[in-house]
């Protein structure tokens, strides 16, 4: 198994956690946390094929993985600030309640 | 694959894993950080350094902090009286594994195309700089609005309505 | 013989190196580094408490600690020898984990501050190409351990003061980073060796330190105001205000983490003061050309010290912010004028030598802390408070 193939590996299991939190849990701010797992791996996965890949001195790979931790970041910001209005309005954050378009 | 790399990930995976499955939303928010601590050494181990230290600064500096604050502006820190995962959990895992199956045979099977052995790159700040305001100038510039625009909307929607509905 | 007193501790670190097998070198040459670095700071530290209270008790018109040893000199032996030997209370609904691990992420990120201040010349313990962000990396890690540290002892005083504190410490981070960035500009790299080494230039004997230039003089300033505040130094000092918070974030913790967290945020002073001098005054270079026989480390930590006496001074002299006031402060004075900086050093650069670059940075400089402080006055930030929750 190449290096690469081992942080490729990595990465999967990583989303598929992500994938699966954001999926299971209750809590709205859980499922954001679940999505910033999933991007973080994405970044691995960047990273690694810059590094092993074939044009390094590029920096394609980095650059892509750098805009991609601050619109992350931006993302975080902006779903965060929803979830606290939604909490203001419903009093719950709680996804197994929030099931009705009613307000 | 040095004893490093199996440190680091195991750090890694247990973060996450520990991040999605523990009851107290503090201590998810916590050992997320954990997490975010373990891609940073990732990426120093894969001579990313500005990509590692930018990690650390906006990952655990700024998102961890606010996931935080969310957490206790909503009440999160009180334990649930239900269980904390939802009806259907069954479906989510098998669509996670089903996942996470699919890439691991794509990446196992693609062994002998994934290159080796490469020289390791050296990257330094300037090179970065020179990029970012060369052929990446453009994305950046986006980024720059797009950051301003999700600070104004972030501040607007969780702003109080003085008259509104309250 | 002045190289080897300005060397002293290379030459001992390569000498000991030098007596052990060439395959363990480079791990006991790294090793030595972090070993000096481990002793000399709390070493520091347990002298700057002394100094501290002495300072703070002749600005208050009283003596001091005299009690312990000449001139109260052993008071921190005294002090450390107590809070190792009391008992560690943890209250029974504290969150035990995290409340255990808070001291340790505050020390272990505020040591890796050390790492990369150039304490003299070539004596860095890591030289890396990205230094600077590497400092502020884990300047920004140390804001979670005072969330830990505040929300795991189930107390609402601490929790209170740990979210003041955080808020500060975000506030003011913006502005840190942005008077950094000035410097960085201008010497051209996030490498804090070759930003001392572009300062150690003399003219007519006077140094090219950047506090001796306008736009470095202002980000000097509002460099040293964000540091006050990153470390909740007074007049910042509200989320520990003892008036008010009993303790702020570390009421709950005794004896030896609370040993720990003091040493953390005395190290935070040294570290972001180190900071301050390889950015703004110039790292280990001599203040005049003829002193350059002195050592260079000597200079380096003579700097520090005198960063570390102006915060006593300050802390002895100014009242407490309010938080309101506090974070009025950052976003709607500092932060503009670090903008303005940027801008200024951006026209010293590019206008070239000669006495116009001088008297334009100047002026707009002058003219605009003027209108910002015109119109915060006028303005009135100091309105009647509301107060916001999230329902």
């Amino acid at each position: 198994m190449t290096p690469l193939s081992g942080y490729l590996l990595v990465a999967a299991i990583l989303f598929s956690i992500g994938l699966a939190g954001a999926l299971t849990r209750r809590n709205a701010i859980l499922v954001l946390i679940g999505i910033e797992l999933m991007l973080n791996a994405a970044n691995l996965n960047l990273i690694a094929f810059w590094r092993y890949g074939p044009h390094p001195e590029a920096l394609t790979g980095m650059m892509f993985a750098i805009f991609s931790i601050a619109v992350a970041a931006a993302e975080a910001a902006v779903g965060l600030g929803l979830v606290i209005s939604i909490h203001r309005h419903a009093h719950t954050t709680d996804l197994d309640r929030m099931n009705r378009m009613k307000g | 694959m040095s004893i490093a790399f199996y440190l680091i990930a195991a750090l890694t995976v247990a973060g996450g894993l520990a991040a999605v499955l523990l009851k107290n939303t503090v201590h998810c928010a916590l050992v997320l950080t954990v997490a975010f601590a373990g891609l940073a050494l990732f990426f120093l181990q894969l001579d990313a350094q500005f990509a590692g230290f930018a990690q650390i600064l906006v990952y655990i500096g700024a998102v961890a902090i606010l996931v935080v604050f969310a957490i206790l502006l909503t009440r999160g820190s009180e334990t649930p009286k239900d269980s904390v995962f939802s009806k259907n959990w069954f479906a989510g895992l098998v669509i996670a594994a089903g996942i996470f199956a699919v890439l691991g045979w794509a990446v196992l099977q693609s062994g002998r195309v994934l290159p080796h052995e490469t020289a390791v790159p050296t990257v330094t700040v300037l090179q970065i700089g020179n990029a970012l305001m060369g052929c990446y100038v453009l994305p950046l510039e986006i980024v720059a609005l797009l950051l301003t625009a999700a600070m104004i909307g972030a501040v607007i929607v969780a702003l109080h309505e003085k008259e509104g509905t309250k | 013989m002045i190289y080897t007193m300005d060397q002293i501790f290379v030459l001992l670190q390569h000498w000991l190196m030098g007596l052990l097998p060439a395959a363990l070198q480079p791990i006991v040459g790294i090793l030595l580094g972090v070993a000096a670095i481990v002793c000399l700071f709390p070493a520091l530290f347990a002298l700057t408490t002394v100094f501290e209270r002495k300072g703070l008790a002749r600005i208050q018109n009283r003596i001091g600690p005299n009690r312990v040893g000449p001139l109260g000199i052993l008071q921190p032996v005294a002090d450390g020898i107590k809070s190792l030997t009391k008992e560690d209370i943890v209250p029974l609904s504290a969150d035990a984990a995290v409340h255990f691990l808070a001291p340790l992420v505050l020390v272990v990120a505020v040591f890796m501050g050390f790492a990369v201040l150039p304490m003299g010349r070539n004596m860095v313990l890591v030289d890396m190409d990205a230094g600077l962000l590497f400092f502020f990396a884990m300047g920004a890690s140390t804001e979670l351990a005072v969330f830990m540290a505040g929300w795991s002892s189930r107390n609402k005083y601490s929790l209170l003061g740990a979210m003041r504190a955080v808020a500060q410490m975000i506030s003011y981070e913006v502005p840190l980073l942005m008077s950094s960035v000035a410097v960085v500009m201008i010497a051209g790299s996030l490498s804090l060796t070759k930003i001392v080494e572009a300062q150690n230039h003399y003219t007519w004997g006077l140094p090219h330190w950047y506090i001796f230039t306008p736009w470095g003089l202002a980000g000097f300033l509002m460099y040293a105001i964000a540091t006050t505040a990153e470390t909740n130094r007074s007049p910042f000092d509200l989320p520990e205000g003892e008036s008010e918070l009993v303790a702020g974030y570390h009421t709950e913790y005794s004896g030896f983490k609370f040993a720990l967290f003091f040493l953390g945020e005395y190290l935070a002073m040294f570290s972001i003061s180190g900071l301050g001098t390889t950015l703004f005054l110039g790292g280990w270079s001599a203040p005049f050309s003829f002193l350059g026989w002195v050592p260079s480390w000597f200079w380096f930590f003579s700097k520090m010290m005198l960063s570390i006496f102006v915060f006593i001074w300050m802390r002895g002299t100014l009242p407490r912010l309010r938080q309101d006031q506090l974070m009025n402060f950052a976003w709607k004075f500092v932060l503009p004028l670090t903008l303005v900086n940027l801008m200024v050093t951006v026209l010293w650069r590019f206008l070239g030598e000669g006495w116009q670059r001088w008297v334009f940075c100047s002026a707009i400089l002058v003219l605009a802390y003027a209108a910002m402080g015109l119109a915060g006055m006028r303005r009135g930030h100091f309105g009647p408070r509301r107060y916001r929750y999230a329902e």
